[in-house]
């Protein structure tokens, strides 16, 4: 069932929360064991919040717009009390004595957390194998990854753990899971949510938002978790986007452009499957009164050059203070700095290693300006581009991802095969712009494909009435 | 080590400063800044750079540090925050929040007592580390058995003041610090406590033979508690240097510690052994531009400088602004102003705040004070007698007039004191006329002969001066 | 091909990260690294000598927090996860060295 139904189900006390909590409790026994979309589950919890819920109703009083829904959180936002381990083993039972604001934003509309889910560890990775706590798998095929680093939030929306679910986004960490698992992912305007209790992985690019199988749930629950943060330096000013509003006004004379750069001719290793799904896509926009026509954001194509030089510089910095002082398991050795250097060898997985130091490597002594330097301007150069591109059209369309799920163990010994899966997603980080990812058909094997829509800064609106036309067109041609 | 005088060396020394801002919160967070308190009792989330934490500047650690700038006669300009990373134990997130590229006030002057200008190259914000104490071996880091983190102080906005390498001596280094400290006190920016840690200095040493305008290479003294300590590391860092190069040898640029109980420098590491800090942006932090409405509107509000304040009581007293200065560092030249106003005598005022009112003014009120000069002017007080009701003054307050009555020193009339000499001079004539027919060295002998006598009798009541007075008067009467 | 990367140099960021590898792994790390490096190196032919960095997405200035105390916080909670704690201080062996 939907999140909207399910809150005005419960609302009107046509379903208790209870009911609701106990049903995808059901949902996770069945099947949990095989997917592993969960660091924890919180069943205890869920189900007393979903009493609590259940006895304001029946006092009379008006709940929050989430009332009684399950949500599922990943394991890098914090929660008070609750064990948060950025599936790292170096946080390994370290609970936060605070929130992030996301968390309190969906309490005060009376969502119910319900489990936090794996990840890649700290959010790096496509395919959330990279997980001390063992990888997540695709609900559609066991066999296969569910994409990441957001992979259990994913799997969790997909295989009806909940019906929502948030994640971060550094450089498509929501959207290529999304798009590997079948649902709807949302990466926000830079600033829109909050990054306060969120574990940064790299601060200018991470952004919270929001997974959901349906185009309506993921905007009622952006709505929700947006809005100004006086806890985040880099929260931006503007009110939340009234989304759910504008949903289904259509797209008349709605300018789309086709990323050429992401769209097959300027990259290699797209599947035809993909590209034949966006090329369906841009008839499904033209008959709705779109206007259609090929776009051009030239620097796009260094985007995945500069990301992995952005991304692990400000991780290598973000990552330090995991030294064993002040949280997290330590292992002792003689002195400080060895208890530092153990504690951090012991407590990082390989993959984090590696982004660590290619981060410290750009940002030293002698080769900051060949990498971390150029890297800043490149940026400025796809900012560019695309405020260029946006002076033609009202937003892009390119692929989420250019496959679909591979096989779990396919591409972990080969770490740029892996970062080849966030080559569209990643330009968007960079520049800071809306993406999200909307399920469009299937691929030749079966498995979910998702075509991204991408939208200027703060333009969250229109890139969700272009979904909204997609998703209504994806049931006319997978049905 | 050999003590002699620098002969044919110059001292080229340049300060950079690190003050804590009088502020009620940390930099970033809203966690109390304050010195004290139970351990870790003054941190968040921020300041113990807990996972998914962030930075939000605190404005007025900006608006202290705008002060700062502008007493500095610094351009205040867009700043923005770097991260310099490290890893040690007293700092949580092993990075420091600082400015590197673009501090917030550059290219400024501090002008010394004499006049001298001494430059300011940059004054930039960062926060401070926690505190650690190191327990067994007697304290000391390499022999400790363990050690404990305290983060109270972590995140504490500092300003770092950068002076350039201007100084010539360690008195000139010692005028500087005091200067800049009475600034930052003055312009509520800062304690300015050296004891408490509140203000640290960091000094770059180098030597070059007197007339070469080429820098030698310097070395960077850590760890100076106190002015005295400035003064002897540097005195002790010039005097290795030059050893160093007579004896064929040469400098090495290196950062060392100054250790106050032995009296000299050691050591930490080389220019080789630095610590590569990947500075880069801070993305958690946006740029501080300061308008320049604030910039005008902090301007405004600044109260008078010391230097301006010299420059003032030297103009009220007639003395130069070097006299002046300590007056003005006690920040004691308003309340000699007023009573100067209340008809005091200059000279007297200054003589008695800098000899007589260094633990601070107590009780004393500029009436008072200003009755207590007149009363030395008129002859009604001795210099001692002065100083004792002035003590009295400070301790308690009061008339100074009834205090000097008290001690008993109320002077004598003056027709009771001549009545007195009279008689004394009848009873020695014969010194009487050789004071009157001797010659200068006679007369001046003689003259004490009879105040001696005079004050025996009067049992030192009686003020010198007077006496002489009248002994000239009837000399030539 | 050009190595972009030597072995002694992914030891030395490894030190500078607090990071110790194995034999083994300093090979494969080597090798690994060099590969991400040589894709960036498509950025060598941009000539972008005229173009300003860019560290933040969206262009905010002058974020500023009013000094006033907010009281929400227990160190509490911090203390009892904390790898080691006496006397309310964070316990770590001896440290050798000196700060900044
Ligand atoms: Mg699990
Ligand atoms: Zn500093």
């Amino acid at each position: 069932m939907k999140a909207v139904e399910i809150a005005k189900k419960v609302a009107s006390g046509e379903l208790t929360a209870r009911s609701v909590v106990e049903q995808h409790l059901e949902n996770i026994k069945n099947l949990e064991t095989e997917v592993n979309a969960f660091n924890i589950v919180t069943t205890e919890k869920a189900l007393e919040d979903a009493d609590q819920i259940d006895a304001r109703i029946a006092s009379g009083e008006t709940l929050g717009p989430l009332a009684g829904v399950p949500i599922a959180v990943k394991d890098n936002l914090c929660t008070r009390g609750l064990e948060t381990t950025c599936s790292s083993k170096i946080l390994e039972g370290w609970k936060p004595p605070y929130n992030a604001t996301v968390i309190d934003k969906l309490k005060r509309a009376d969502a119910i957390l319900i489990g936090k889910t794996n990840c890649d560890e700290f959010a790096m990775g496509s395919s959330t194998e990279n997980s001390a706590f063992g990888p997540t798998r695709n609900p559609h095929n066991l066999e296969l990854v569910p994409g990441g680093s957001s992979g259990g939030s994913a799997a969790a929306v997909a295989a009806g753990f909940s019906p929502l679910a948030l994640g971060s986004d550094t450089g498509g960490s929501i959207r290529q899971p999304a798009a590997l698992c079948g649902v709807v992912g949302v990466k926000p305007t830079y600033g829109r949510v909050s990054r306060y209790g969120l574990v940064a992985f790299a601060s200018s690019l991470d952004q919270i938002g929001p997974f959901a199988k349906t185009v309506s749930d993921a905007a009622l629950t952006l709505e929700i978790i947006s809005g100004y943060d006086p806890r985040d330096s880099t929260s931006i000013s503007e009110n939340s986007p009234e989304i759910t509003k504008v949903l289904d006004e259509g797209i008349e004379g709605m300018r789309i452009g086709v990323i050429e750069e992401l769209s097959g001719k300027g990259l290699d290793g797209i599947s035809e499957d993909v590209l034949l799904r966006v090329e369906e896509a841009t008839k499904v926009f033209s008959k709705a009164g779109a206007i259609v026509e090929p776009a051009s954001v030239p620097a796009s194509i260094y985007g995945l050059s500069a990301y992995y030089v952005i991304a692990p510089a400000e991780a290598s910095s973000n990552l330090a203070r995991y030294d064993g002082i002040r949280f997290g398991p330590r292992t002792e050795a003689a002195t400080t700095a060895e208890t530092m250097t153990a504690t951090r060898t012991k407590g990082f997985g390989d993959e984090v290693k590696r982004r660590i130091m290619l981060g410290t490597y750009a940002l030293s002594a002698g080769y900051y300006d060949a990498y971390y330097g150029k890297s800043q301007k490149v940026r400025t150069l796809i900012m560019n581009d695309f405020a260029k591109a946006y002076e033609k059209f009202d937003i892009l369309i390119s692929p989420t991802a250019p496959t679909t799920a591979f096989p779990l163990g396919e591409k972990t010994t080969d770490p740029m095969q892996m970062y080849l899966q966030d080559v569209c997603t990643i330009p968007s980080n960079l520049a800071g712009h809306p993406a999200m990812s909307v399920p469009f058909g299937l691929g030749k094997d079966g498995m979910p494909i998702g075509v991204q829509i991408l939208a200027p800064a703060l333009a969250e609106q229109n890139m969700f009435r272009a979904a909204r036309v997609l998703e209504l067109g994806n049931g006319e041609i997978s049905e | 080590m050999n003590d002699s005088p620098l002969n044919g060396w110059e001292m080229v020394i340049g300060l950079e400063v690190h003050a804590e801002l009088a502020t009620k919160t940390k930099m970033f967070s809203s966690a109390l800044n304050s010195f004290g308190g139970a351990p870790n009792s003054n941190t968040d989330p921020v300041s113990l750079g807990l996972p998914g934490s962030l930075p939000v500047l605190n404005e007025k650690a900006v608006e202290l540090a705008i002060r700062v700038g502008l007493a500095l006669n610094c351009q205040v300009q867009n700043s923005v925050f770097a991260r310099k990373n490290y890893f040690y134990p007293d700092m949580p997130k092993a990075y420091q929040i600082s400015q590197f590229d673009l501090p917030i006030n550059k290219d400024g002057w501090l002008e010394l007592p004499d006049g001298r200008r001494i430059g300011i190259e940059r004054a930039h914000l960062e926060e401070d580390t926690g505190k650690i104490t190191h327990i067994g071996g007697g304290g000391r880091i390499h022999e400790a058995s363990y050690s404990l983190i305290d983060y109270n102080r972590s995140g504490v906005p500092l300003i770092e003041i950068v002076g350039a390498p201007d100084l010539r001596s360690s008195e000139d280094a010692k005028e500087y610090v005091s200067e800049l400290r009475s600034i930052l006190v003055t312009i509520g920016a800062s304690d300015g406590k050296m004891e408490e840690g509140s203000l640290r200095v960091d000094c770059n040493v180098s030597v070059r033979r007197e007339g070469i305008e080429e820098f030698g290479t310097r070395c960077e003294i850590k760890n100076i508690n106190s002015l005295r300590s400035l003064g002897r590391a540097i005195e002790y860092e010039a005097r290795r240097q030059v050893d160093l190069i007579e004896s064929g040898q040469e400098v090495e640029q290196q950062t060392r510690h100054w250790d106050e109980a032995e009296g000299r420098t050691h050591k930490l590491r080389s220019k080789e052994e630095a610590f590569d800090y990947r500075y880069f942006p801070e993305p958690d932090l946006v740029p501080v531009d300061p308008s320049s409405e604030w910039v005008q509107e902090i301007s405004d509000s600044l109260p008078p400088l010391p230097r301006d304040r010299r420059h003032e009581l030297a103009k009220a007293t007639g003395v130069d602004p070097t006299e002046a200065s300590l007056v003005v560092q006690r920040n004691l030249d308003g309340f000699a102003l007023k009573t100067i106003s209340l008809q005091a005598d200059p000279s007297r005022v200054l003589v008695h705040i800098e000899n007589n009112l260094a633990e601070g003014i107590g009780e004393l009120t500029p009436e008072a004070f200003a009755s207590l000069t007149m009363m030395e002017i008129n002859g009604e007080l001795t210099a001692t007698q002065a100083k004792t009701v002035l003590a009295d003054l400070v301790e308690a307050g009061g008339n100074p007039h009834e205090i000097a009555a008290n001690h008993g020193f109320e002077s004598m009339d003056n027709s009771e004191l001549e009545e007195i000499v009279g008689q004394i001079i009848a009873e020695n004539s014969d010194d009487w006329d050789a004071f009157i027919n001797g010659d200068e060295t006679e007369k001046k002998k003689k003259s004490g002969f009879f105040v001696g006598l005079v004050m025996k009798e009067t049992k030192g009541q009686a003020d010198g001066k007077i006496v002489n007075q009248i002994l000239t008067a009837k000399a030539e009467s | 091909m050009v190595q972009r990367i030597s072995r002694e140099e992914v030891a030395h960021v490894a030190r500078l990260a607090q990071l110790s590898l194995s034999e083994e792994e300093l090979d494969s790390f080597t090798s690994q690294l060099g590969a991400v490096l040589d894709h960036a190196a498509d950025l060598e032919a941009l000539n972008v000598d005229d173009v300003e960095p860019s560290s933040h997405p969206i262009p905010l200035k002058n974020v500023l927090r009013p000094d006033e105390p907010i009281e929400n916080f227990d160190i509490e909670e911090v203390f009892e996860v904390a790898p080691e704690i006496e006397e309310n201080q964070f316990r770590v062996p001896p440290i050798l060295g000196e700060s900044q």
